[in-house]
């Protein structure tokens, strides 16, 4: 990485080459001080400072452990979903040629560049009273706007492509020789995958799984659309942060912000602890 | 924590039909959360006295063009509790509330009203007193902007129906007068709860104009800051209309549930919190409980001044309209 590593560059400029790299990693230090540590450690300041009892009671507050529960209950549905899609769509992707192939996995990759109030905003206008199937819904009474599915289905879309995009660069390096190999060995398909796939892809693919978790976790423009916002029951974490927030109950908002924080640092950890695996 | 946790997932898993259980979801404005808090207790206790069943009323707050659209998109909202008449209308139009909602409860199914007013800072230094005192060449005024927000809206059309009055119905001069007015306002925030934060946080401006039934509040809410609240001599009647969305209720069958839920609103204990939460009400015995609170003064409404809503949109609030040349945001 740095410039006196080099030997060229270290015998025309001994003295500059040294101070660049101080420069930048002060900067760098510095920018992330300012934008990251400082607001972090800010959210568990306010968080606490009246007190662990005030917290518990906030973080207690019925509606509020509501919300928690509702998004982690959201993740849990998400999570096994998502994977299962990823691997499936890696292993498509992978393994065959086929018609359309390229645009499947551009498809796939959609929800990464498109913004999730619009993800939203399309199921509204699909399932909604006034959209395409909402009339056939309401007339069967099943509700999917404003109530748990909607917001599972748009965490879901929002979550698709990060077990695939981390599954399937894994998959095409290591190629298939394995997999043909124990094919001519005589093993089934669900063999093959379970033994010669699986443990090929395990890191990537709870890698993957984190990444999509600590999305769904925190996912809140598209989620903001369907939910129908009605406290205790589809408000979830993230929704009832602003919700506090804009209550003008502070403390509220910052100890179920400190909680959502919490949530993202533990994926952190987790996260970092599989890339030294890798 | 464990069992609470338990006690949510059951809640929202597993959720058994209680044998005599009612639950109503109320679709209400942004800034009625603390009132409703206050208001639904207080029925639920009365619903069980008079039926022996139990109701839980849900509540989803935003602001209230934004919660008629999802109602539209199918937010199962049994009543809803706005502060425009014409988010009701949009309801009325898409079929999901009788046409005729401005007759099934009395005061055109609006239990409760309020009017635009003034806070001013504590023992009224600059001696504002009416209208006239905001265009003075001292005084700055805060209020939000009125392209995005309807309570600024209502500060708009009460000054410009107060200056109306004041010649004869001059509309030039009208004008005239809500130019000068916007000419003293420093800043326009994006909605009323910012505009409050820069008069009493940011202390900028001689005196905020809101609903009283937030100028109540907000001296409440700083008490040590000892904030004035004065009461124009003339300002505008606003509706806090309710409806029960008749097609959601008709299909969860809580029709009866409510109808008595808005009804509560009526009842003089519904009205007394109303009161408390410096909401003008319409029952005598409780206007007279809280006379002190409710200054008296000659109030307009859109429909006497201005010939309906309809009207004011298009003379008004359309592009190009009155507002558009007499406000120039800074």
């Amino acid at each position: 990485m740095s410039a006196h590593a080099d030997p060229a560059p270290a015998a025309l400029a001994p003295r500059e080459s040294r101070l660049v790299p101080r420069l930048l990693i002060g900067l760098a230090l510095l920018l992330t001080a300012v934008f990251v540590v400082v607001p972090m450690a800010y959210i568990f300041h306010r968080a606490f400072a009246a007190g662990y009892a005030v917290f518990l009671t906030n973080i207690t507050e019925p509606n509020t452990l509501h919300a928690i529960w509702l998004t982690v209950l959201t993740a849990v549905i998400v999570l096994p979903v998502n994977i299962a899609f990823g691997v499936a769509a890696a292993w498509a992707i992978a393994r065959f040629t086929f018609p359309g192939r390229k645009a499947l996995l551009v498809l796939i990759e959609i929800p990464f560049s498109i913004s999730p109030i619009i993800a939203g905003i399309c199921y509204l206008l699909l399932y909604g009273r006034n959209g395409l199937i909402g009339p056939y819904l309401l007339a069967n009474d099943i509700q999917i706007l404003f109530a748990l599915p909607g917001i599972v289905m748009v965490t879901m879309f929002v979550t698709a492509p990060f077990v695939v995009r981390e599954v399937l660069p894994l998959m095409q390096a290591q190629g298939s020789e394995q997999e043909q190999a124990a094919l001519t060995l005589g093993a089934s398909g669900w063999q093959i995958f379970r033994r010669v796939t699986l443990p090929n892809i395990r890191w990537a693919l709870l890698y993957g799984a984190v990444l999509c978790g600590a999305r769904a976790v925190g996912e809140f423009g598209g989620v903001s659309v369907v939910a129908g916002k009605i406290r205790g029951q589809t408000n979830t974490l993230p929704l009832q942060i602003e919700l506090l927030f804009q209550d003008l109950n502070v403390t509220g908002a910052f100890a179920a912000a400190s909680t959502l924080t919490l949530i993202a640092l533990v994926v952190l950890v987790l996260k970092t602890l599989m890339e030294s695996r890798r | 924590m464990k069992s609470r946790l338990l006690a949510a997932a059951l809640a929202l898993g597993l959720a058994a039909p209680a044998s005599a259980q009612d639950a109503i979801l109320n679709v209400s404005y942004d800034i009625a959360r603390e009132l409703f808090a206050e208001i639904n207790p207080a029925f639920a206790a009365k619903w069980k006295a008079d039926t022996g069943r139990d109701v839980t009323v849900d509540q989803s707050h935003g602001g209230s063009s934004a919660q008629a659209r999802a109602i539209l998109e199918g937010l199962p909202a049994d009543v809803v509790t706005f502060n425009q008449v014409t988010d009701i209308d949009v309801l009325a139009e898409g079929g999901l509330v009788d046409p005729n909602w401005r007759e099934a409860f009395p005061n055109g199914a609006s239990p409760y009203y309020s009017l635009p007013a003034f806070l001013v800072r504590a023992d009224n230094p600059k001696g504002i007193r009416d209208w006239d005192d905001l265009v003075r060449e001292d005084v700055k005024v805060v209020f939000p902007n009125p392209k995005t927000s309807g309570n600024a809206r209502y500060t708009y059309l009460a000054a410009y129906a107060f200056a109306l009055d004041k010649n004869g119905g001059d509309q030039a001069a009208a004008q005239d007068f809500v130019k000068q007015l916007f000419a003293n306002v420093p800043v326009f925030d994006q909605g009323g709860r910012a505009a409050t934060v820069t008069f009493a946080e940011k202390e900028i401006g001689d005196v905020l104009i809101t609903f009283e039934a937030e100028t109540g509040g907000i001296a409440a809410q700083y008490a040590d800051k000892n904030f004035v609240r004065v009461t124009p001599s003339l300002s505008l009647y606003a509706e806090f209309p309710v409806a029960v969305v008749s097609e959601n209720a008709a299909k969860r069958g809580t029709e009866e549930v409510s109808k008595a839920y808005l009804d509560f609103l009526y009842s003089p204990e519904g009205q007394r919190i109303l009161a408390t939460r410096f909401n003008r009400v319409h029952d005598e015995a409780v206007k007279a409980e809280f006379a002190d609170s409710f200054p008296e003064l000659k109030l307009v409404t859109v429909e006497e001044v201005f010939g309906g809503w309809d009207k004011v949109k298009s003379e008004h609030f359309a592009e190009g309209a009155i507002l558009d040349q007499v406000f120039v945001n800074q």
